[in-house]
């Protein structure tokens, strides 16, 4: 994983979120603060926005392989929690539409790397794989 | 409480100047409005200077003359400009002082702003995955709000062609040829639904505004353009701002913008059908779209056929930026909505040549966002 404290260790994992112990309220991902409790999220959700990165970032702080493919990226609203940003995963950029069903998966920041570093992902409910964590 | 008035206004040419640091930009700006006010470095009482990144403001005295002057460094993300005139013009309002300056200046690296994580309070991975990018924020953005509104990619064409063609006419633009809004739409994609055409670039520049009390502007026998209003604001709960990794639910209506713009309005005593000309960031040309409806000028989504009317043109009913804005003059951060005010200032004088706007307007609006959720609003009144 791209960081500790992200995902459960679960399989399939599940995003860890923050819950304000005062307010109730929860963020992504979890603050390094005694005030926010650690907290598995839902691994389903629907899409609230998106956008495709069409050129690669500087780096640093970017860490991903220096070609450069476009990605998909947006926010996936976990219902009643909270909305997150994530990487969109295993879905053609004409076929991402705000309101679809999306589930939450691991990919490689470089699918060719030999050991990849894994980021989280959401992908449409229909694109399960066996493995849960392909590129 | 005696009115704040502007009584001078300077500006070096926005864009790229090769040779020219940015403190050299904004000390030539200041130089441009002290003629302009017909005042001397040595008569300025105060002054209150803005950079993000092209250094210390209170340095240019060594350019401008060691004076002793008072002189304090803004630095406020986008809203720097805004903060060093709403800190000048309360140093006004309090009585402590009758002539002042607010200076604002930079110059940026060419290619998208770099931001890194630790100065957002963020982790590092954040950025490691390919997330501190503005653009990309900016496109999930008006992907929601198009989504929400019904606002088509056309009207961010409209938008994008709109500025391009009013800074044909204003000598201190950057990109000053026009562009068809076929080229607009068919330019290659940067952030889905935004093409090249529709985002702003980083740029340089620098802009300079001599404040004065009414009775010291009286004295110069300058034409009086009070500054009304000024107003920055930081963001609400559930607003969606750049580098968010997450949004609360329901989020994403409230926005600094809006709280602002209502205590802009105001302070001022008017209301947005009173402003003849607005200048609203647009960073990008969705952003401009939403600002329509966040600083109150109109619903969400009726900018979709303000725009098709041309009712945002030079001749429209609610001209918006009228030199072209962020997209036709690029965006130095310390610079930038100073540039909004000074643009405001040329129209209220009536010297806006080919961008004029027709019927002598008497009230002017400006407004700035950024990072990580701030904004800025000056209301003038002739």
């Amino acid at each position: 994983m791209i960081a500790e404290g992200l995902v459960t260790d679960e399989q399939p994992p599940r995003l860890i979120g923050g819950r304000d112990r005062e307010s109730g309220r929860i963020v992504f991902p979890c603050p390094p603060s005694p005030g926010f409790e650690p907290v598995p999220l839902g691994r389903h959700g629907r899409l609230w926005s998106w956008t495709v990165q069409r050129y690669r970032p500087k780096s640093p702080p970017y860490a991903g392989p220096a070609a450069f493919e476009p990605w998909a990226v947006g926010y996936v609203e976990l219902p009643g929690e909270v909305i997150v940003e994530s990487r969109l995963a295993h879905v053609a950029f004409d076929a991402i539409a705000i309101g679809m069903e999306l589930e939450l998966t691991l990919i490689a920041l470089d699918p060719a790397a030999t050991e990849p570093v894994l980021i989280p992902a959401f992908q449409p409910l229909a694109a399960s794989q066996p493995e849960g964590a392909g590129a | 409480m005696s009115d704040v008035c502007i009584v001078g206004i300077g500006i070096h040419r926005f864009g790229r100047t090769d040779g020219l640091s940015g403190i050299e930009q904004g000390a030539f700006a200041v130089r441009r409005a002290l003629a302009d006010a017909g005042v001397a470095w040595g008569d300025i009482q105060f002054a209150y200077g803005s950079s993000d990144a092209a250094g210390n403001p209170d340095t240019m005295v060594e350019q401008l003359g060691f004076t002793g002057v008072q002189f304090i460094n803004v630095r406020n993300g986008c809203a720097a400009g805004g903060s060093a005139l709403f800190s000048a013009q309360m140093a006004i309002k309090s009585g402590e002082f009758d002539l002042g300056l607010a200076v604002g200046f930079d110059k940026h690296p060419r290619g998208a702003f770099n931001a890194l994580p630790a100065e957002y309070n963020l982790p590092e991975w954040y950025g490691e995955a390919g997330y501190m990018i503005t653009t990309q924020f900016f496109a999930n953005k008006i992907t929601r709000y198009m989504h929400l509104h019904g606002i088509s990619p056309l009207s961010l064409g409209r938008v994008a062609e709109k500025a391009y063609r009013n800074a044909v006419h204003a000598p201190h633009a950057w990109r000053r040829q026009p562009v068809p809004l076929a080229d607009i739409m068919a330019a290659p994609l940067v952030s889905d639904p935004y093409t090249k055409y529709m985002f702003c670039s980083p740029a340089e520049g620098g802009v300079a505004l001599i404040l004065a009390s009414e009775k010291k502007a009286r004295a110069l026998g300058a034409p009086l353009v009070r500054l009304k209003a000024a107003t920055m604001r930081t963001r609400p709960p559930g607003s969606f701002e750049v580098f968010a990794p997450s949004v609360d639910s329901g989020g994403g209506v409230a926005s600094a913008t809006r709280l602002a713009a209502a205590a802009a309005f105001a302070q001022a005593g008017i209301g947005p059908e009173d402003i003849a000309v607005a200048q609203l960031q647009d960073t990008e040309a969705g952003a401009e779209i939403m600002h329509m409806a966040e600083n109150g000028f109109c619903r969400d989504g009726e900018q979709e056929q303000w725009l098709a009317e041309g009712r945002t043109a030079i001749s429209g009913r609610l001209p918006v930026n009228t030199d072209g804005g962020c997209l036709a003059c690029g965006e130095p951060i310390g610079a930038s909505g100073l540039r909004q005010v000074y643009e405001n200032v040329v129209q209220l004088r009536g010297g806006g040549g080919g961008r004029q706007v027709p019927g002598s307007p008497t009230t002017a609006y400006s407004h700035v966002y950024g990072a990580p959720g701030v904004s800025a609003v000056t209301i003038l009144e002739r």
